[in-house]
């Protein structure tokens, strides 16, 4: 048997809970779940299971429902395990004005998966993405919380290569410095 | 070169630190208004200049902040709309992630002005980085004595919060964005009430976009006659563009209202002209939902007059030779872009980010994508073009709010402008080079 990882936010979260929800008046901790969301996202492998979203549920006193109606209507969460780097290309007009479909294509290829699909060794999932705020620097993917604009396919590969070595997950949530992004 | 007003000082390095900003001027807004005048006087101003909304409605803003209803012992609002989804438009990234305290500065002026004591910025999930920045320029303007209580001695108390979305276009729309806020799927609320008199927790409220609550703070500083007499006519001020597409210079520019497109498209202080020396065929000049207007259109009126960037001049004609200034994406194609193509692409991106309360909306941009893919494909028919011009017709003016309307106009436009490129495309397929175009693109199998 598996053995089923408990889940619980780290102290460091859930202090940043408690700031969160302050920022809204008295009774309206409501408006943290999208933040919260993020939090969990993070925290629990990049994406929000069944239990996340009760556990998130009763950390902020809400009823499941409300949790997954919203965890389902908003596309920055996903609803099925991913691979370490979500790499959502942009689709949308500017985009694709500019090559996306070629990035994407060449993705497809490299990675041997689909929009949607996940590498076997759980490293990359592909996601494409409607217009990501930059347009001008089209075509454009992001990964976690940076952005990789410009691109071209030599850079798509480097960029692979880059985050194969660093093995690492990337989140929204990261911080990053202006010159990474 | 025209005036600069929000980018003056974009080139200092070290503008997005708060020592560098205040060096620069910054922030003496804030201490104009609350030291000199009063909120009414404030709000006296921005009428004054003119100001009109810059997220894409152009409402006046003065206007607007006059409707803001004040019942006595309740809250009240202002909630900065940083959602920024509309295609084509990235301006107030650029704005935020370099002159962050800009924004907060508009944000304690306007939030003076209204009487609000707590205010959001609204900023969509996939700028993650830039809320870290905006919350460290927030830190530091508390640590100056900007934000909290009692400020600068004035006995006005503000709190300004960054609140982070999650991916979705319709957020950009105000009341689905309130909707959002308060911890919800984002489906637009019925108006009225308004949100000045029912908006953020059932308060009074106001939304106003990124650049709109950066121009306040030169209104406040110079007067709002001084920033009236830049532009034209109703056209007031100055405006940031985002231009994209097939350009020499891509970027965001702030222009004076009034620069003619054609000034805009092809001096090289702006795009740069045509990339590769080819010639232009369409421009998208105000966001993914304005119509698209051929070349001829969108630098000449039907009249023969040179086309203006204001308000006015881009609307001459109305939809049948006309656009809007929108958002200020302005998306420019040559003459290489299939516009068939093009519009597929726009449409899908409806289809994806409807929010599915109204039934013409939802199953509207369902079909129309549908049809849009089966002449892509090569097995549309002529019956296909008048029946999407049938379907947006049913869409635009009949759902809750104006995204019908942004989903319609693209395909009305197009089909305006371009029939004979439909009408090729299906009724010689063969003639497409790449009839199979990428099929996949359109699969998005998660969330
Ligand atoms: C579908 C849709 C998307 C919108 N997206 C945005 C947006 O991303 N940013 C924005 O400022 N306004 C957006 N708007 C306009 C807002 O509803 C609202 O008019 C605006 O924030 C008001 O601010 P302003 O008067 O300063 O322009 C959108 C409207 C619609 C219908
Ligand atoms: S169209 Fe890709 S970032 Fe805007």
């Amino acid at each position: 048997m598996n053995a089923v990882k408990e889940i619980r936010f780290s102290q460091e979260s859930l202090e940043l809970i408690e700031k969160m929800i302050k920022r809204y008046p008295e009774g309206k901790h409501k408006s943290a779940l999208i933040p919260v969301l993020h939090i969990a996202q993070a925290e629990f492998d990049g994406w929000l299971s069944t239990e996340v979203m009760d556990y998130v549920a009763g950390i902020l006193k809400l009823e499941p429902i409300e949790v997954y109606e919203v965890a389902t209507f908003y596309s920055l969460f996903n609803l099925e395990p991913v691979g370490k780097c979500v790499i959502e290309v942009c689709r949308t007009s500017s985009c694709w004005l500019m090559g996306a479909e070629d990035i994407i294509r060449h993705l497809e290829k490299k990675l041997g998966i689909s929009p949607g699909g996940t590498t076997a060794d759980g490293m990359f999932t592909l996601k494409t993405v409607e217009c990501l705020g930059s347009c001008g620097t089209a075509p454009v993917m992001q990964v976690g919380a940076a952005y990789h604009e410009n691109l071209d396919l030599n850079k798509v590969d480097n960029l692979l290569d880059k985050f194969r070595s660093e093995g690492n997950r990337k989140c929204y949530t990261d911080r990053i410095t202006p010159d990474q992004k | 070169m025209g005036k600069k007003i929000l980018l003056e000082n974009d080139h200092v390095p070290g503008i997005r630190g708060y020592d560098v900003y205040r060096s620069k001027g910054g922030y003496a807004s804030v201490e104009k208004a609350l030291k000199s005048m009063t909120p009414e006087a404030v709000t006296e101003e921005v009428k004054k200049s003119g100001l009109r909304g810059r997220g894409g409605a152009g409402f006046p803003t003065g206007m607007k902040w006059g409707f803001l209803a004040k019942p006595p012992g309740v809250a009240r609002y202002l909630i900065c709309n940083a959602d920024e989804s509309e295609p084509g438009t990235f301006k107030d990234r650029y704005l935020m992630e370099r002159i962050p305290h800009l924004l907060i500065e508009g944000m304690i002026t306007s939030s003076y002005a209204l009487g609000v004591k707590t205010s959001y910025i609204y900023i969509r999930g996939e700028y993650f980085y830039i809320a870290r920045i905006l919350e460290e320029a927030i830190d530091e303007a508390y640590k100056a004595g900007w934000l909290g209580t009692n400020i600068l001695g004035t006995g006005y108390d503000l709190d300004l919060y960054v609140h982070v979305g999650a991916g979705a276009y319709i957020c950009g729309e105000e009341t689905a964005l309130l909707e959002s806020l308060e911890g919800k799927r984002g489906n637009p609320r019925i108006k009225p009430p308004f949100p000045a008199v029912e908006g953020l927790y059932g308060c009074p409220t106001v939304v106003n976009n990124v650049e709109t609550i950066a121009a306040v703070v030169s209104i406040i500083n110079q007067g709002g006659a001084a920033y009236a007499a830049i532009g034209i006519g109703k056209s007031t001020g100055t405006k940031l563009i985002s231009a994209s597409g097939h350009i020499n210079k891509p970027g965001v520019y702030e222009i004076e209202l009034g620069v003619p497109v054609e000034e805009f498209i092809y001096s090289d202080e702006y795009c740069g002209g045509i990339r590769n020396g080819k010639k232009l065929k369409a421009v998208v000049a105000g966001g993914s939902s304005v119509p698209i207007l051929p070349a001829g259109l969108i630098l000449k009126t039907a009249a023969g007059e040179p086309r203006l960037m204001t308000y006015e001049s881009l609307a001459d004609g109305g939809f049948a030779t006309g656009t809007m200034l929108g958002s200020g994406g302005f998306i420019v194609m040559d003459e290489t872009t299939s516009i068939v193509k093009n519009l597929w692409n726009f449409t899908r991106f409806y289809q994806h980010e409807s929010c599915g309360q109204c039934s013409p909306c939802r199953e509207g941009t369902l079909w129309m994508e549908k049809v849009l893919r089966r002449i892509v494909g090569g097995q549309g028919a002529l019956r296909d073009i008048d029946l999407l011009w049938d379907v947006q017709s049913n869409i635009e003016g009949k759902t809750i709010c104006p995204f019908g309307d942004a989903a319609a106009w693209p395909v009305a436009s197009a089909i305006r402008h371009f029939r004979k490129e439909f009408e090729e495309y299906v009724t010689h397929p063969e003639k497409i080079s790449d009839v199979k175009h990428y099929y996949s693109v359109n699969n998005l199998p998660v969330a």
